[in-house]
């Protein structure tokens, strides 16, 4: 059975569509990621999934449970972290985490297997109101709240926005445990590079997938050769790439410029062009794309 | 030489017993893209605060645009622009308002603010959305505008705090265009990210761990330094040596 199932789902706030046509399915046990800008419909997706909001049109599933007609057993069986801190401020991190357990009619202790790894980090602070929390160890709380009745499906909606790299990696590796004991998760997340961490993606822009496979899959697909580029004066070299008539697409790219070009436009002859430019320290080297390269190619075609 | 736009020595900052910011010295030039990065927690946020003048230093000193952050606060603040993910502009007024307010705020003077808010929005390709209410704009647009609406003053600098977060890559990459624009102008760029490749597109980047700098330099030198392939990983290993991280 399939742990999240979606037909043709649309939804729509006036003029905006907010999803348009979406189908999808995700295995169980795997962590599948929802990958796109703010303003793509990734909350809109995730509020469909959890019960909180009706589609216009299409229907969903989770855990073989309707989104519509079965809201209660999917709201028993789910976990939900929502993208804004949504624990009560005014309570001590164990009063939060005992009501949370409490609602679902469950404890602590019988589930504490679960966030035992997450959790004996904020402990030291366990009477501090969650207001009183910095973001790190807010996002910690959240997710053992969100754990603490053993749910089969979590939901993860933005769970590293506004993260310090640090603490980004950190919170994977806590997907990554979790993923062992078979708990299913759908992740959104607007950084690209978080992508080679779920088993499957889905790149969303303006309400669509661009594209849905294995990160490898996307990224074996990126049809052209793409170049590293790099001189002695970064942002010229932008600027002269750009204006070089057989050059097809150019990014900044941290220290290098991500470049792809016409067949016919030898490297040679490329070095020899930036050269008469007076460029020195030319260097160019052909490289394996990442998933942002190819998430920028599929978003200017679908635009275009 | 020119004196340097931001200058602090041993600058302070202490809510009771924590020591948010602990003795930072350092300075920037004219017409530099400054990263300033950090670990949530590590102090980026409240040493920006100082800076913008909007919270008194413990002890040291700082100067912003040639005054002192403590006693002459109210010049600071005239004298930067600022901008951030969570507060740019009001989602309910027009494009044009928005520029009007804010020029209006910033203290320009009437009679200019008409023609350079055609020229503005002429030169961001936004001419005809000009009466268009700002919450009806996309956000990588929104982001764009608020940045133009923080130089828009013409500041000797501007303080950039998480500018491109949540932005799609293709949007992100044209925002550090019109910051290469500014700073070209001449106008200092004081920004804070966590993407690590934007570390790269910075003249200087400095690393806060705990309230003190740890490191600061060009990022090549940076990496260099610490024998890292990546501004990632010089990130990594910095960030990581926190021993406050927990609170």
């Amino acid at each position: 059975m399939k742990a999240v199932k979606v037909e043709n789902l649309y939804k729509s706030y006036g003029s905006v569509q907010a999803l348009n046509d979406l189908s999808f399915q995700v295995e169980a046990g795997q962590i599948y990621g929802i990958i796109g800008p703010d303003g793509a419909g990734k909350t809109s997706l995730f509020r469909i999934l959890t019960t909180l909001l009706l589609a216009d049109k299409g229907t969903a599933s989770v855990d073989g449970f309707d989104v519509v007609k079965d809201y209660k057993e999917i709201r028993r069986r789910i976990g939900y972290m929502p993208g804004r801190f949504s624990l009560y401020q005014d309570l001590s991190v164990e009063e939060n985490l005992q009501f949370f357990a409490s609602v679902f009619n469950t404890t602590i202790r019988e589930n504490y297997h679960l966030i035992k790894d997450i959790y004996v980090q904020i402990e030291p602070f366990k009477d501090r109101k969650a207001g009183k929390l910095s973001g790190g160890m807010k996002q910690k709380l959240a997710l053992c709240c969100a754990l603490i009745h053993k749910p089969s499906v979590l939901f993860l909606d933005e769970p590293t926005t506004g993260v310090d790299p640090v603490s980004r990696k950190e919170f994977w590796e806590m997907l990554r445990k979790l993923k062992e004991q078979e708990i299913t998760m759908l992740v959104s997340t607007p950084y690209m590079d978080e992508a080679s961490l779920c088993d499957k993606i889905a790149l969303i822009q303006q309400g669509r997938f661009l594209q849905e496979a294995t990160p490898r899959q996307i990224i074996d697909q990126f049809e052209e050769t793409l170049w590293a580029v790099q001189s002695n004066n970064m942002h010229m070299l932008i600027a002269h790439l750009r204006s070089h008539p057989q050059v097809t697409s150019c990014f900044a790219f941290g220290e290098v410029h991500h470049v792809t070009v016409q067949d016919t436009l030898p490297m040679d002859e490329m070095k020899q062009y930036l050269h008469n430019l007076g460029h020195t320290q030319i260097r160019i080297e052909s490289i394996r794309p990442v998933i942002e390269d190819c998430y920028m190619v599929l978003a200017q075609k679908q635009t275009s | 030489m020119s004196q340097p736009v931001i200058q602090t020595e041993q600058l302070t900052k202490r809510f009771g017993a924590f020591t948010a910011v602990d003795r930072i010295s350092f300075q920037v030039d004219k017409g530099e893209i400054f990263g300033f990065l950090g670990a949530n927690g590590a102090g980026k946020t409240t040493a920006m605060r100082m800076l913008c003048g909007l919270s008194k230093p413990t002890s040291g000193k700082g100067t912003v645009a040639g005054y002192n952050i403590a006693s002459q606060s109210e010049s600071v603040k005239r004298s930067i622009g600022y901008m951030s993910q969570k507060f740019s502009l009001y989602e309910d007024l027009k494009v044009w308002e928005n520029i009007r307010l804010f020029a209006g705020i910033y203290g320009m003077e009437e009679r200019l603010i008409a023609p350079k808010t055609d020229e503005l929005l002429t030169r961001l390709g936004f001419a005809d959305e000009r009466n268009t209410l700002v919450k009806a704009l996309p956000l990588g647009w929104k982001q764009k505008l608020s940045f133009s609406v923080s130089i828009f003053h013409e500041p000797r600098i501007v303080f950039l705090d998480e500018p491109t977060g949540g932005v799609d890559p293709v949007t992100r990459r044209q925002f550090w265009e019109l910051i290469y624009d500014a700073a070209d102008r001449g106008i200092t760029v004081f920004v804070t990210t966590h993407y690590m490749d934007e570390a790269e597109y910075c003249n200087r980047v400095s690393i806060m761990v705990d309230g003190r700098i740890e490191a600061l330099d060009t990022p090549g030198n940076l990496k260099q330094q610490f024998g890292a392939h990546s501004m990632d990983e010089v990130f990594l290993q910095l960030a990581r040596k926190a021993t406050r991280k927990a609170d």
